[in-house]
């Protein structure tokens, strides 16, 4: 803990290929286990999303990963940095954005910008906020609470306060939760323009759009890392064959679809249904008989990585709960 | 390792600066502290100056002479005594002190002045009403003097040996509180402005640091300063740091208004005051520290606040004598803050002690502050396991 990895130049850095990589990662709360055996790579430059339904263990696998939670087994490294015995000098390279706003809400935007800098040593905190301040086109607002601040504009203000000591990783979680689409779109030009940079992005989330933006993503769910890889690698990997049918009532099709052998995933979607399954000759023999209905228009589809997700996310149910 | 130094003090200063936009923001919490000193410190002062004063009296007396007269003159000429009734028995007086009606009970026996004569130093009995210890005591204490003079003024030759044994004018014996021997009312008031400032100060450095790492967890704000690089010593010092300043300002506050009031001397060294006031507040912050440490929200603190102040309060000997007290409660005592600062600053403001006086007092203060900080920088996590 000297104070060496305080000001440590960002050349000397150990230079690994990853930014993340962590293995066999476990975390119980009580007899609760919240993250099984997670293992995961992200690649230096890479923007990293992080996918899964609510509870399953994202928050968590973050906070191991910033040395703010301590597992109960695995190990690992963050920039090249033992997770476990190295947190502090993470700490100095790592930008956590929490899920929910945690900043000071009674300093002002300025103030909370000066108070990062000065804990981070960056040099001229006055001048590196009134920059920030500039950069995030808050400039008129620096003098407002960061409270009394609207959903977006805290965000906005989260993230700048993340890069204002320049990091080589974020971690950014739930960092769109409940944020406008036109302030999303542009936080996502914001995030590519970092990554442009160099900076190593982790960004969970649960919109599946956004899952599309990111170069790798990874899906857990109930604590375990159910797939990770490129959109296309993930959706290949879950070898799941989908149709698509429409025109008739979605709900009670899907309800009635659901029960049957073969079928492995029925999402409604709109005014049709998805249906998929892992063995398409077995899928085509359960949907034959529906496909004779009248009015039914039955067509060969693409699974999409909601599908996939779907699939992934019933079947880790089925198999843990 | 100058580097180290100079980012220790650089993340201090940085949670110091932070922590002192957050105090001046919070208006209310800001106005407390100024006003808790001044409003206690003239509610204490006047209440302890006006209650004893023309307390409610019955004389129950079986014989009416010019001795007995001249006595009753005597009491109510001390201005805390007023004669409101006489009761013709005993069972009448008490009567009216259980009802409220008095506070005192004098009762003068029959045949006192002859006996007085005689030199056979009869009882007057002077019965108080002890459960306000604080009101009776100073004015039981005045009757001492008030009627050993009322005795001499009526010039009663005593037949006995005139000088020379303690007995001489056979004054009446009266029933004497224990409180009354601490609590002279001639000086009170100097005792009470110094204990208010322990007190005070103890009060106000508690809730405010005892609030200070509960409220950063309950806002959420925890989370983003342990994923910063700051050490937690680095954030207990600049948390603690502006309320020092603020103490000292309650402090010189407290003995400003003292001097100006109740003229409150300082006899000794303001200097060593000041120096051992600072030393006292970061006792008192680094124990509410480990308070903020201890409890899961801002409720809870301030409870175990109120739990460790109850007992500063009762033991250090600003109530009630510490001399008076069991050995037990003495050495529990021993253990507070506020029993050794007590000491100081009377020691100072009113006799004029110096450093060498208390030397044992500086050392206990000072060893239960260390042992605060290192429960305080132990207790605070620096993970949200
Ligand atoms: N400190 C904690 N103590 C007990 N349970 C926790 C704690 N933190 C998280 N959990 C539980 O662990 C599960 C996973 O939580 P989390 O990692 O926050 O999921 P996510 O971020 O994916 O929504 C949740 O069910 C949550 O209730
Ligand atoms: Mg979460």
């Amino acid at each position: 803990m000297s104070e060496a990895a305080d000001t440590l130049p960002q050349g000397s850095l150990p230079d690994v290929p990853y930014a993340i990589e962590v293995e066999g990662l476990s975390k119980s709360f009580g007899d609760r286990v919240v993250v099984r055996d997670l293992s995961m790579r992200v690649r230096k430059g890479q923007i990293y999303g992080f996918l899964g339904p609510n509870g399953s263990g994202k928050t968590t696998t973050i906070r191991m990963l910033c040395g703010l939670l301590t597992p109960d087994s695995g190990r690992g490294t963050c920039l090249g940095l033992d997770i476990l015995t190295q947190a502090r000098e993470i700490r100095r390279h790592v930008g956590y954005m929490t899920q929910r706003f945690s900043l000071y809400a009674d300093l002002s935007v300025r103030e909370n910008l000066e108070f990062v800098a000065r804990v981070y040593g960056v040099p001229e905190p006055v001048k590196a906020a009134k920059a920030a301040v500039d950069r995030l086109g808050l400039s008129g607002r620096d003098k407002q609470l960061a409270g009394s601040l609207s959903g977006g504009w805290k965000q906005r203000l989260a993230l700048g306060a993340c890069i204002l000591p320049s990091p080589q990783l974020l971690l950014l979680d739930e960092p769109t939760a409940g944020v406008d689409p036109k302030a999303r779109r542009e936080f996502w030009a914001q995030i590519h323009e970092l990554a442009a940079d160099g900076l190593t992005v982790l960004v969970s989330t649960h919109y599946m759009d956004e899952a599309e933006r990111c170069h790798e993503i990874a899906y857990i769910a109930y604590g375990e890392l159910l797939a990770q890889g490129t959109v296309d690698e993930v959706v290949a990997g879950a070898g799941l064959f989908t149709w698509s049918v429409s025109g008739g009532d979605p709900a009670p099709l899907a309800r009635e679809l659901s029960a049957l052998p073969g079928i492995d995933m029925v999402a409604p979607f709109g005014s049709s249904v998805h249906v998929g399954g892992h063995d398409a000759a077995a899928l085509e023999a359960a949907i034959a008989p529906f496909r004779e209905r009248p009015g039914l228009i039955w067509r060969r589809d693409e699974p999409t990585l909601e599908d996939v997700f779907i699939d992934l996310m019933s079947r880790s149910k089925d198999n843990f709960r | 390792m100058s580097g180290a130094v100079a980012g220790l003090f650089r993340r201090v200063g940085a949670m110091m600066r932070k922590e002192m936009l957050q105090l001046v923001r919070d208006r209310v919490s800001f106005a407390t502290m100024i006003m808790i000193p001044l409003l206690q410190l003239v509610l204490f002062g006047y209440a302890i100056n006006t209650t004893p004063r023309h307390l409610p009296t019955a004389v129950l007396a079986y014989e009416n002479t010019s001795l007995t007269r001249s006595i009753l003159a005597a009491i109510e000429n001390t201005k805390y005594f007023k004669v409101v009734s006489h009761p013709t028995s005993a069972a009448e007086a008490d009567h009216q002190m259980l009802a409220g009606e008095v506070s005192f009970i004098v009762e003068i026996p029959a045949g006192f002045e002859r006996a007085v004569r005689r030199g056979e130093s009869p009882s007057m009995l002077v019965a108080a009403d002890a459960t306000d210890p604080v009101a009776s005591g100073s004015a039981i204490a005045s009757l001492n003097a008030l009627v050993d003079t009322a005795v001499k003024r009526e010039r009663f030759a005593v037949e006995g040996g005139p000088e020379g044994s303690g007995l001489e004018s056979a004054p009446p014996a009266f029933q004497i509180i224990t409180h009354a021997r601490y609590n002279p009312a001639a000086v009170t008031q100097l005792n009470i402005v110094p204990g208010l400032l322990g007190t005070i100060l103890t009060m106000t450095m508690l809730i405010f640091t005892a609030l200070s790492v509960t409220r950063e967890i309950e806002r959420g704000t925890m989370e983003t300063l342990l994923a910063m690089p700051i050490r937690p010593v680095e954030v207990m010092l600049g948390k603690i740091a502006p309320y020092v300043l603020v103490g000292a300002g309650q402090a010189l506050l407290i003995v400003g208004a003292g001097r100006l009031l109740f003229n409150v001397p300082m006899i000794g060294s303001p200097g060593l005051l000041t120096l051992l006031t600072v030393l006292f507040i970061m006792a008192n912050l680094s124990i509410g520290y480990t308070f903020s440490t201890l409890a899961q929200n801002q409720l809870q603190a301030v409870q175990m606040t109120f739990m460790y102040f109850l007992p500063n309060i009762l033991l250090s000997g600003f109530m009630f004598p510490f001399a008076g007290m069991p050995v037990w409660a003495q050495w529990l005592a021993e253990t507070m803050p506020l029993t050794h600062y007590l000491r100081m600053v009377r020691g100072i403001m009113l006799k004029g002690a110096d450093g060498s006086d208390l030397a044992q007092d500086i050392v206990a203060l000072g060893a239960i502050m260390l042992v605060a900080m290192f429960i305080a920088v132990r207790r605070f996590r620096q993970t949200l396991d």
